[in-house]
Parts: structure tokens; C-alpha cells; sequence
């Protein structure tokens, strides 16, 4: 009993690595941009697709193919963002944000059922040769390709995190999040930076998506739950801190594997875990809309 | 209102009316059916999202919860019509109850939340209420499409009427003021809070009654059907491409919607969902007034020409 709780932590953990990662990016374009990319769920169902398909194909490693998933979502980032986000940079705050989520929608709405015609509604997911190993500590498994997958996510996590406090660009953003017509004043090109952690988080949902397609299962539907559960981890976490918000990911994961895992033992549905991040995140935004971590001026 | 725009309407309600009577077409009836469900349930998301300016992403709970609890109603021998009152009623509650905390939170955080709440609906339902909720077989011997096709038609009516009086009241001022400008509506002593809950209010109303009506309609469904987003996202849609705010608008957004889908259906199922997204991300960025705004710069420009 005890061992098979536990069991449902660590898998909690591991789903969590990548509800943080998937949140990370669609934080950071929020934050910098104050964009709302409702469509980053959609996103990360391409970068799924990208690595499921160079694995079909030409049997590409879906670990070596990440390179070639978040290039892909670059230029799918850089596209969108220049046809219809490019035109809100200058909009007001709220008309933003507003505009933003209607477009999002819209895109979201275009790819999800541009995949339903190429891709069928079939769920996939990418089997390799070792995708069944496990290895075993003081009694609890844990799947290869999961772990490897939190590794990734915390690796690029890190160095997101440095990047944004070590490099000038990284600076750069920075500033434009803490007020963006003084820094134009100070010579940053706003729209470079937009469009930098546009694309940056749109890369970040394709590496998630492809690390989703290995550790678990795809499908053209699957981007609405991804965005939602993004949401709920960024508002969790609090707003603009890359570290809280993968912390929140993790929290996530963990209170859905425990709600499964006491809901099976009661007897109810294990579908009720989808809805505990969603009540929580009700909560959280009643009596804390600053997020667990984030500060008031947030 | 003008005399040539009575005229109009008199007509068009007079070929409402008799429609049943000349068509007998089975099809036909059900198409008819849904362009007046989506009229109703596009209409009913206008009053909050077009008329408050507060986008609503959680309308198929309104929906749904209607339906679920006039066809438990209905099922258990009530007269269709307490049930389906009583279905819309329990909606209002339901927005009354959600409409105070998130309301609290501006813009986004309203939207994100009614979403997160037709969610967390949808996942419920679908648990709790796993088998398809089919009309008794007795019933079905005597089902009969004319009079879903009347329940539909006078639910469209009083969405429509209602939006009308409602946009041409002292409501009416008050919530476009909110939606302007929300701090200078309060300054002049416009309560924002009392307005967009009267418009969550009957928005909730009026999306729950069309649920209602679809409980009435519909064979046999799973109770989650009428939770899913899409319901939602068809109403946005429709609102925004027909010219959000507006009481036209939702109207020739639904006609086209069911028409184009029923026209597209044909050759490539789910194909209009695609045309229809295109659609709307050029409303947003170029159109905000929809057809409607299209149809306002044709008729300007011809009264110019006139003169």
C-alpha cells in the first residue's frame, strides 16, 4: 500500500517535469510579451508529432530528433508570430491579453483539426528499444525514458534560467518584462525581443510534446488539456518566475497522482485527477492570484 | 425600428412559423432545428461576451447543466416546460455562484476560469452519469420533430427579444459603459459587478433554457455532450464572425455556421472547423464587427451614393 503510494508519487514527479516545462514556455512568453498563446498546448501536440513521425519514418532516435523538434517549432513559432501576434505588440495591456486568447483559439482550432485530416485521431506514441526499461530503487520502478525525460526538462529549465540572468539578450528580456517602453528607451528592440520568447516558448512545448510522445501518448485532441494544465501550473507558480513555475508543474503532477491514487482506492474514477489541478487552480486564483510562490507585486 | 424593417420581420416570422407546415422533410426539420439551437445559444453567450466585453469560455456549462437537469425532470414526469425553467434557473445559480469570485479578477482570469469550470463539469458529468441518456421507448413511439422544431423557434425568439430590450434599456447603457471603460463607468456610480452579473445572469439563463430545449430534442445522448467545450467555442465563434455585441450578429453567425458545415460536411467532415478558425482570426485582426460591420460600410456607402 504504502510502496504503491509511493510508486504514484515518483510517476507524479515525472509527469510533473514536463507539466513544468510546457508551463515554463508559456510563462515566459506571458511574461515578457503579455501575449496569452492559448494555442501552446497545440503546439506541443506538434512537437510530438514531429518526433513520432522522424521516428516512424527514418527510425530517428526520438532523444537525438529533439534538435530537429524545436527547430521545427521555431519556425512554426516565428510564422505565427509574425502574421498575427506581430500586429498586438503595440495594443494596450488588457486589449492584449484579450486579443491574444481570441487568436490563440483560433490558431489552436486550425491546427488541431489540420492534424485530425493528416494524422488521423488515432493516439500514438513512439516505442523504441528500450522504452519498456526500468530500473528499480528500494522497491519502486522507475521507467528509463521518464527519468530521462525530467533530466531533459530540468537541464533546459537551468539554462533558460541562466540564460535570462547571465546573457545581455537574457537581460534584455528582462527588462522589457519590468517595463517595456523604458527599455525601448534604453535601445531594445522590442520586437526582437517579442518575437525571441515567442518563439522560445513555442520551443519549449515542442520539446515537452516530443518528451510526451516517448514517456506516454499523443493525440490531435490532446493540446487543450496541455494548455489548460500550463495555465493552472503558470498561475500556481506565480507569474514570472521561471524556477516557481517548474516547481508548480511538479506540485501538479504530484496532487493529480495522489488525487488518482486515493480516487482508485475509494473506488471512483481515475479521470477525477484531471479535475483536482483545475479546482486547485480555481482556488488559487480566489484567494491567491499572485500564485504559491509569487510575490504580491508579482 | 423603420417600417421597412417590420415589414421585414413580420414576413420572416410569418415563413418561421409556417415552415413546418410545408416542409416535411425530416432533414430539412433538423437543420432547421439546429441553426435555431446555435441562433439561441450563440445569442445567449452575446449578452456577457459581446454586450459586458467579458469573454466567456465556460458557456457549455450553462448549456449543459440545462439539459441535465430538464431531462431529469422531464424523465421523471414533469411538464416539459417547469423542467426546462427550472434547468435554466439552476444555470442562473451556478453563474451567480461563480460570477462573484471570478469576476473579482479582471479580463483574462474570468475566461480562464469559466473554462477551467466547464472542465471540471465535463470530467464530473462524464463520470457520475456514464450511460446514455435515451428517450423512453413509449415516448418515442409518439416523438414528433414539429414540436421540438416550435420549442426551438420560441426559445430563439425570447433570446433574441430579450437581447433586444435589454441592449435598448437603461441595462443597456449601463453595461456598454462597463464594457468601455470599466473605471470611468464606476466613477459615475455605474456598479460594473451589478451589471456583468446581470449579464452572466442571463446569459446563464438563456444558455441553459436552449440546453433545456436540446434535452427535449435530442434521442439518445451521453450527458457529457452537452458539457464539451465546442459548445462553447461554436457560440464564440459564431458571436464574433456574425458581428459580436450585436443583435443580428449571432444570428447570421449561426446560419452561416450550420450552412457552410452542412455544405462541407458532404465532401470533408470537420473541414469547417478549419475555414472557421481562418474566419475568426480575420475578424479579430481586421473585421471587429463581423458582417455586420461589412453590411454597416455597404449601407453607408449607398445612402451616400442616394443623397
Amino acid at each position: 500500500m504504502l510502496e504503491a503510494f509511493a510508486q504514484n508519487l515518483v510517476y507524479g514527479v515525472l509527469i510533473g517535469a514536463l507539466y513544468g516545462l510546457a508551463a515554463v514556455g508559456l510563462s515566459l512568453v506571458f511574461g515578457v510579451t503579455k501575449f496569452l498563446n492559448v494555442a501552446h498546448g497545440e503546439f506541443l501536440m506538434v512537437g510530438g508529432y514531429a518526433s513520432f513521425w522522424l521516428f516512424t519514418l527514418w527510425q530517428v532516435d526520438p532523444f537525438v530528433s529533439l534538435p530537429a523538434a524545436i527547430v521545427s517549432l521555431l519556425v512554426l513559432g516565428a510564422v505565427f508570430y509574425q502574421a498575427l501576434f506581430s500586429r498586438m505588440v503595440k495594443l494596450t495591456e488588457g486589449v492584449k491579453i484579450q486579443n491574444t486568447l481570441l487568436i490563440g483559439f483560433g490558431v489552436s482550432l486550425i491546427l488541431q483539426n489540420l492534424a485530425l485530416k493528416l494524422w488521423t485521431a488515432d493516439t500514438r506514441s513512439i516505442t523504441t528499444a528500450y522504452s519498456g526499461q526500468v530500473f528499480n530503487f528500494l522497491g519502486i520502478r522507475f521507467p528509463l525514458v521518464r527519468v530521462a525525460s525530467l533530466l531533459i526538462a530540468l537541464v533546459l529549465v537551468i539554462a533558460l534560467q541562466l540564460f535570462l540572468r547571465r546573457t545581455y539578450t537574457g537581460k534584455a528580456l528582462r527588462a522589457t518584462v519590468e517595463n517595456w517602453e523604458a527599455a525601448t528607451l534604453m535601445g531594445i528592440d522590442i520586437h526582437r525581443v517579442y518575437l525571441l520568447s515567442f518563439v522560445m516558448g513555442a520551443a519549449l512545448a515542442g520539446v515537452a510534446g516530443a518528451l510526451v510522445g516517448v514517456g506516454y501518448s499523443i493525440e490531435p485532441g490532446m493540446g487543450m488539456s496541455w494548455t489548460l494544465k500550463s495555465l493552472v501550473v503558470m498561475v500556481l507558480g506565480g507569474l514570472g518566475s521561471i524556477t516557481g513555475t517548474f516547481v508548480g508543474g511538479i506540485i501538479l503532477g504530484l496532487t493529480e497522482s495522489a488525487t488518482g491514487f486515493i480516487a482508485l482506492m475509494a473506488g471512483g474514477g481515475l479521470t477525477y485527477k484531471e479535475v483536482v489541478g483545475l479546482v486547485l487552480f480555481l482556488l488559487v486564483l480566489v484567494f491567491r492570484p499572485e500564485g504559491l510562490f509569487g510575490s504580491k507585486e508579482g | 425600428m423603420n417600417k421597412i424593417q417590420i415589414t421585414i420581420i413580420v414576413i420572416l416570422l410569418a415563413a418561421l412559423l409556417a415552415f413546418p407546415q410545408f416542409i416535411t422533410s425530416e432533414s430539412v426539420l433538423n437543420l432547421a432545428v439546429y441553426v435555431l439551437l446555435y441562433v439561441s445559444i450563440a445569442s445567449s453567450w452575446n449578452v456577457l461576451g459581446g454586450f459586458a466585453g467579458q469573454t466567456n469560455l465556460g458557456h457549455a456549462a450553462f448549456f449543459g447543466v440545462g439539459a441535465l437537469v430538464t431531462r431529469m425532470l422531464w424523465f421523471a414526469g414533469w411538464n416539459i416546460f417547469a423542467s426546462m425553467v427550472i434547468g435554466a434557473l439552476v444555470a442562473v445559480v451556478l453563474a451567480l455562484i461563480i460570477g462573484v469570485p471570478a469576476f473579482r479578477l479582471r479580463g483574462v482570469y474570468f475566461a480562464i476560469g469559466t473554462l477551467a469550470l466547464s472542465q471540471i463539469l465535463l470530467i464530473t458529468v462524464g463520470n457520475t452519469f456514464s450511460t446514455i441518456s435515451s428517450i423512453p421507448t413509449e415516448d418515442l413511439k409518439v416523438y414528433s420533430l414539429v414540436p421540438r422544431y416550435y420549442m426551438f423557434l420560441g426559445v430563439a425568439l425570447l433570446t433574441i427579444v430579450t437581447a433586444y430590450v435589454l441592449l435598448n434599456s437603461r441595462f443597456g447603457l449601463g453595461i456598454t459603459a462597463v464594457r468601455e471603460e470599466e473605471d470611468a463607468a464606476e466613477s459615475l456610480g455605474v456598479s460594473a459587478l451589478k451589471y456583468k452579473m446581470l449579464a452572466f445572469g442571463i446569459s446563464a439563463f438563456f444558455g441553459g433554457l436552449t440546453g433545456g430545449a436540446f434535452a427535449f430534442y435530442h434521442v439518445g445522448y451521453y450527458p457529457q455532450l452537452t458539457f464539451g467545450p465546442e459548445w462553447t467555442f461554436d457560440s464564440m465563434m459564431m458571436a464574433y464572425i456574425g458581428g459580436v455585441g450585436t443583435i443580428v450578429g449571432p444570428v447570421i453567425g449561426a446560419v452561416f455556421f450550420v450552412v457552410l458545415r452542412e455544405f462541407l460536411a458532404l465532401r470533408f467532415a470537420e473541414f469547417h472547423l478549419i475555414i472557421f478558425g481562418v474566419l475568426f482570426i480575420l475578424v479579430v485582426l481586421f473585421l471587429p464587427d463581423g458582417f455586420m460591420g461589412i453590411w454597416e460600410k455597404i449601407r453607408k456607402r449607398l445612402l451616400r451614393r442616394s443623397k
